[in-house]
């Protein structure tokens, strides 16, 4: 076994035993990037004089016999999307193509305490705002399992890094789905916390009431041991909560006995694909045979999740993208007065996907159409809220299906929004709840491409989310199937 | 509802956005068909519902104003796209008359 395929688990554990070096381990893993990035186009910078310096650094701490993390050492990506001191962050769009940050984000500082290794930043949608990753300004990412398909969308580069053995670990966003969607696609674990676990501070922001960070990895441990990394309070980020974070993997357990688990109707829709909905109903009847109590639940207000969240998101991003002027840093047009160059700047700067998703966020606030679409659509917000407050009174977990298909081709959405927004329709509702979602392998379809299980939770109770997740996994295979590149 | 070119054409410019009239011909059709899927939520009535804005439970959060250490003039310098002794620079504003 090459040192790059193992999991972070199992590398942390060499390297705390001194079996393994830092440096052997990165070295190994810029290897297998540089080997495969053409194929995929994961990553849009590879920090290689970073990563192996960083190594070596871990590796002397070490050898003093520092007590460390489980982080220490281990090469990881970070979606594009957060700011990195001194390393080009570029959210993948052509306005801030010429970027460099001039500090870290909250997540990045608490991952250089723990002694990660940045291996460099992943590719993504232009703000993170599409399901395919076709919107980036650096072109597509390819998915591991079908190079001619999308590993899934706006976080595609970390879950495509991920299943690719490219790094250990990688970080992403989520503000509809944008982790637990490409997840599923690529075949990777992903999770999207509560609103308020991690800190949004350097994280270019979307959708403020949405976004949200979180991990990927290649097992439930993997994802336990790196959210734990980056939870927490920040006074940088007064939405962050004041709560104490437990440590994720005390609730790995295999026993899901006295567990309840709710199934929701309207997550088996018309139009989804068989196999989809054969992997799933197949997890959840092996979680009933585990010894969780499987009950029938409905979340009534499913149906309009897709319209309500891209009125709410649209409206915050356009107010968050209208920072993005020329002016401060960033792309900066040619122009004659200050108000061409505003225009031509953001004309010129922004991708189509975002230029519509700011004039339809213009369009829901502006004066005469607020009370119509933004207040119309925040109400209804508070019904899908409510559905599952409800739900999570008559059991402790729900499971979905995460996405209605597996991996689709590449161009095959572009040029149908309406398409493309649906195939986050079982991942919006958690974002508008800001609920914990975890997603993980549970089968393959036809074409032996992945299908992921979505397990939701109540708010800041994500080590139930672990423990399901983790009991489900030791007792399946999936997660050890790997793509043939 | 029916969306017009000229109502686009409008929202590029609240929205700063030089759009090409390729651009405003698109996104006019996919606006309307968007708005179409949309209205969907017409058929629930909300009267009496609060709308949700933000999760997080709504309180105002207090600190001390403490004096701290801020970003370095040159470290932000470096990221203007045009500059005049450490200021940015920008197209004139006001014309000489």
């Amino acid at each position: 076994m090459k040192p790059y395929e193992l999991t972070l688990e199992e590398a942390s554990k060499k390297l705390s035993q001194k079996k393994l070096s830092s440096l052997e381990l990165t070295t190994s893993v810029l290897q297998r990037i540089k080997e495969t990035q053409p194929k995929l186009n994961s990553f849009v910078l590879v920090t290689e004089e970073e990563a192996l310096r960083t190594a070596k650094i871990v590796d002397e701490k070490r050898a003093k016999g520092q007590k460390l993390s489980s982080l220490a050492g281990i090469p990881i990506g970070l979606k594009d999307i957060f700011l990195t001191q001194g390393i080009q962050t570029t959210c993948c769009s052509k306005i801030l193509s010429n970027f460099i940050p001039p500090y870290d984000g909250t997540v990045v500082r608490k991952l250089k305490e723990n002694d990660f290794v940045l291996v460099g930043k992943l590719n993504q949608d232009e703000f993170a705002m599409g399901s395919s990753n076709e919107n980036s300004f650096y072109g597509p990412v390819k998915n591991p399992w079908d190079v001619e398909r999308t590993p899934g969308g706006s976080s595609g580069g970390s879950a495509a890094a991920v299943a690719s053995d490219q790094c250990l670990g990688a970080f992403g966003t989520d503000t509809g789905g944008s982790i637990r969607q490409p997840a599923s696609l690529s075949g990777v674990v992903g999770m999207k916390p509560t609103y308020g676990r991690v800190s949004r501070y350097g994280i270019i922001a979307f959708a403020s009431s949405l976004d949200q960070v979180g991990p990927f990895g290649k097992s439930v441990t993997d994802v336990a041991l790196l959210l734990h990394a980056v939870s927490g309070h920040d006074p940088q980020d007064s939405t962050s909560a004041n709560l104490p974070v437990p440590d994720y993997t005390q609730f790995l357990k295999k026993d899901v006995k006295g567990l309840c688990i709710g199934v929701p109707k309207e997550y088996f829709m018309e139009g989804m694909q068989p196999s989809v909905e054969k992997a799933t109903r197949e997890a959840i009847a092996h979680i009933k045979k585990m010894g969780a109590k499987i009950i029938d639940l409905s979340l009534p207000h499913t149906e309009y999740a897709v319209p309500t969240y891209y009125l709410i998101a649209t409206a915050e991003a356009s107010s968050n993208l209208a920072r993005y002027d020329g002016v401060k840093y960033g792309y900066r047009a040619k122009a004659q007065t200050l108000q061409e160059m505003y225009r031509k700047t953001r004309g010129e700067g922004f991708g189509r996907e975002v230029k519509r998703r700011i004039i339809l966020g213009t369009f829901v606030l502006s004066s005469g159409y607020y009370d119509a679409y933004y207040k119309k659509a925040s109400q209804v917000r508070t019904l899908i809220k409510k559905d599952f407050e409800e739900a999570f009174k008559k059991c402790d977990l729900i499971v979905t299906p995460t996405s209605p298909t597996t991996a689709f081709k590449l161009g095959e959405k572009v040029n149908d929004p309406l398409q493309m927004y649906l195939s986050d329709i079982f991942t919006i509702s958690t974002n508008l709840a800001a609920l914990p979602g975890l997603v993980l392998p549970c089968g393959f379809d036809e074409k032996n491409l992945p299908i992921g299980l979505q397990i939701l939770g109540p708010h800041f109770k994500e080590e139930a989310l672990f423990h399901l997740a983790y009991a489900y996994e030791q007792s399946t295979d999936w997660h050890t199937r790997k793509p043939k590149l | 509802m029916h969306i017009t070119k000229q109502w686009v054409e409008n929202l590029a410019k609240l929205s700063l956005l030089e759009l090409s009239s390729e651009e405003v011909e698109r996104y006019t059709q996919e606006l309307n068909s968007l708005m179409g899927y949309f209205e969907k939520l017409n058929k629930l009535n909300t009267t009496h519902i609060d709308p949700t804005f933000s999760v997080e439970p709504s309180m105002t959060v207090f600190r001390e104003d403490e004096v701290k250490a801020s970003f370095k003039k040159e470290e932000l310098v470096g990221l203007f796209p045009a500059q005049e002794d450490g200021a940015i620079k920008v197209p004139k504003i006001i014309e000489a008359s």
